[in-house]
């Protein structure tokens, strides 16, 4: 086994904890989701939806509890997207060159740079399970401490599965692009669908039956069911819907991602394996 | 070819699209010695290096390095080879030891033989107060001795050093000679690019020179310069016709041409000898001398002799 992967994911560290703007933006930018698009839409919604009443029995969750899977998952698809971006900056500075030269093996690039991603993106859900905490989300209702733990386990291990994948396919584009401008385009382009024809949001059972189809196809839908499926529980009531995901779904969810992260896997792996510099 | 090559190519074509930027080239390189690899930009200089480097895979032809085929055994080649880029590759974010430690770990040397490289690399090249400095804050020079330094780490069988002094000051380029030189004396072959012709002149064992995708002259320095031959005497006198009568039965003068400007006299062997007699025999003639100037062909002739461009219209 060769573990030269995690040369490349502690010079992406160090560049993280040293680029100081990014660093403070990726840790602000979820706080600041959940501290004014959560609250004023909570504030909203919870309005409409408390004259819908719970079926008895069933668990009610308030809308800020209920957005804030959503923007754990949101953030974790921003961070990926534009996590392979690094390398792109490595080729145009000529710094990938070294790496290229060097007896690495290709893939352990696009290795290092996905785990070094992967970790921003548990940096950034630990903050936004812990910042929701303060501003009044409802995570883990009356769980055991060992239960918090599993779930927190759970959840990370969902998120782990789906950055890798948008990782390995952001590492991938940027193998192949020439321009940050580029990328920063098919990223913008692919944020909007994912993220709205999503349930990170809203339930997705008022969809047309159309965009419900789609939004099954969607890893991110799969990603937001499996938090909700450790924060909440296999059976809760939000905006006037009932969720039930047995252990089962939820296992089926962890397995789409998984194919879908291998299938990155795969593309990219054919790209950095072919990677010339001209 | 011999036993002790350790760079050997043979019929290497390398083509951009419709553009054949190597079109069949073929030489060697003997372990020890520094070789180098001359000519105008776009002449495919770089495709080479880049094929040699196993950063492009190869089309055509064969290219073995340290003793593995480039094409089937390009991790072996990896190895055995370290490089110094051309432009300051250095991650401006990362300190001077840290830009040593991710390369050695890329090279999984292990952590003390790491550490001791470093140490020891660092104090040659003089960069130790500056280990724990981010590289942005580095001078040019001490970029390029950081990356010296950096493609030293592994011990390499054969150092790539493409354009190593490139717009640095002559003091700084002559302490990077000066370990270039002690790298070499310590066993490493240089294969060295450079714009610079009398840095090749100094510095290389052979000289290779390429121009339009093939090699167009190959040798020692020495041998070069021969070939273009004859040292030349400029002369400026108050009647050149009767100078020109005066000199022409000398027998090292092969031709003389006369030009407004004055004569200029091929000589066949060493100038130097030659020149006192010439400026006896005009001024025997009663011909006063206005001006003398002897030139000996450099290096800079031979690149535009061969290549039909001058090194400063190449740009960089």
């Amino acid at each position: 086994m060769a573990w030269e992967f995690l040369t490349v994911y502690w010079r992406e560290m160090i560049r993280f904890v040293r680029f100081r703007t990014q660093l403070f933006s990726s840790l602000l930018q979820p706080a600041l989701w959940m501290a004014f698009f959560g609250i004023a839409m909570s504030s909203n919604l919870d309005r409409f939806t408390s004259s819908i009443p719970a079926p008895a029995g069933v668990i009610p969750v308030d809308y800020l509890t209920f957005m804030a899977a959503g923007v754990i998952a949101m953030t974790t698809l921003f961070t990926s997207l534009f996590g392979g971006m690094s390398l792109l900056f490595d080729k145009n500075w000529g710094l990938m060159r070294e790496m290229l030269a060097s007896p690495m093996p290709r893939t352990h690039i696009m290795l290092g740079v996905s785990l070094s991603g992967m970790t921003k993106s548990f940096i950034q859900a630990s903050i936004i399970m812990a910042f929701g905490l303060l501003l009044g989300v409802q995570f883990f209702p009356e769980y055991s401490a060992s239960r918090i733990a599993l779930s927190i386990l759970g959840i990370f291990v969902f998120v782990g599965a789906f950055s890798l994948g948008f990782l390995l396919f952001s590492s991938n584009i940027s193998m192949r692009l020439e321009s940050p401008e580029g990328l920063q385009g098919i990223m913008t382009l692919l944020t909007l669908p994912l993220f709205f024809v999503s349930n990170a949001l809203y339930p997705i059972q008022a969809f047309p039956a159309f965009l419900q189809t789609l939004s099954i196809y969607n890893p991110l839908t799969h990603l937001v069911t499996g938090i909700r499926y450790f924060a909440l529980g296999g059976d809760f009531f939000a905006v006037g819907a009932r969720y039930t995901t047995s252990t089962a779904e939820a296992l089926g969810s962890f397995a789409y991602l998984a194919v879908f992260a291998a299938v990155m896997y795969l593309l990219a792996r054919r790209t950095f394996q072919q990677a010339a510099v001209t | 070819m011999g036993g002790d090559d350790i760079i050997e190519v043979c019929d290497l074509e390398h083509t951009f699209g419709n553009f054949a930027a190597v079109r069949g080239i073929g030489f060697t390189v003997k372990k020890g010695e520094v070789f180098s690899f001359l000519g105008p930009n776009g002449a495919g200089k770089s495709t080479t290096i880049n094929i040699l480097t196993t950063l492009l895979p190869l089309q055509k032809g064969t290219v073995r390095v340290a003793g593995y085929d480039v094409a089937r055994e390009p991790g072996k080649v990896r190895k055995a080879i370290g490089i110094v880029f051309q432009d300051d590759v250095l991650d401006r974010d990362l300190t001077v030891r840290e830009t040593m430690e991710f390369h050695g770990r890329l090279y999984t040397i292990p952590r003390e033989e790491r550490r001791r490289r470093i140490d020891d690399l660092l104090r040659i090249v003089e960069l130790e107060s500056k280990r724990d400095e981010r590289t942005k804050n580095l001078s040019g020079g001490m970029k390029r001795r950081l990356q010296i330094a950096r493609g030293l780490m592994t011990w390499p069988e054969v150092l790539f050093l493409d354009e190593p002094t490139q717009g640095l000051d002559p003091q700084t380029r002559m302490r990077i000679w000066d370990y270039i030189r002690q790298v070499n004396g310590a066993g490493t072959t240089i294969f060295l690019t450079t714009h610079y012709m009398e840095e090749a002149d100094m510095l290389s064992d052979r000289i290779s020179i390429i121009d339009h995708g093939r090699i167009v002259v190959s040798g020692t320095p020495a041998e070069l310069k021969n070939t273009l031959g004859e040292d030349v005497v400029y002369l400026e006198t108050e009647d050149d016709r009767k100078a020109r009568d005066a000199i022409s039965g000398i027998e090292e003068i092969r031709s003389i041409t006369e030009s407004p400007r004055g004569l200029s006299v091929t000589i066949s062997t060493d100038g130097s000898h030659c020149l006192p007699r010439i400026i006896e025999r005009v001024r025997g003639a009663g011909i006063t001398i206005s001006n003398v100037n002897l030139k000996k062909p450099t290096m800079d002739d031979v690149f535009v002799h061969y290549t039909g461009k001058e090194l400063r219209d190449t740009g960089a």
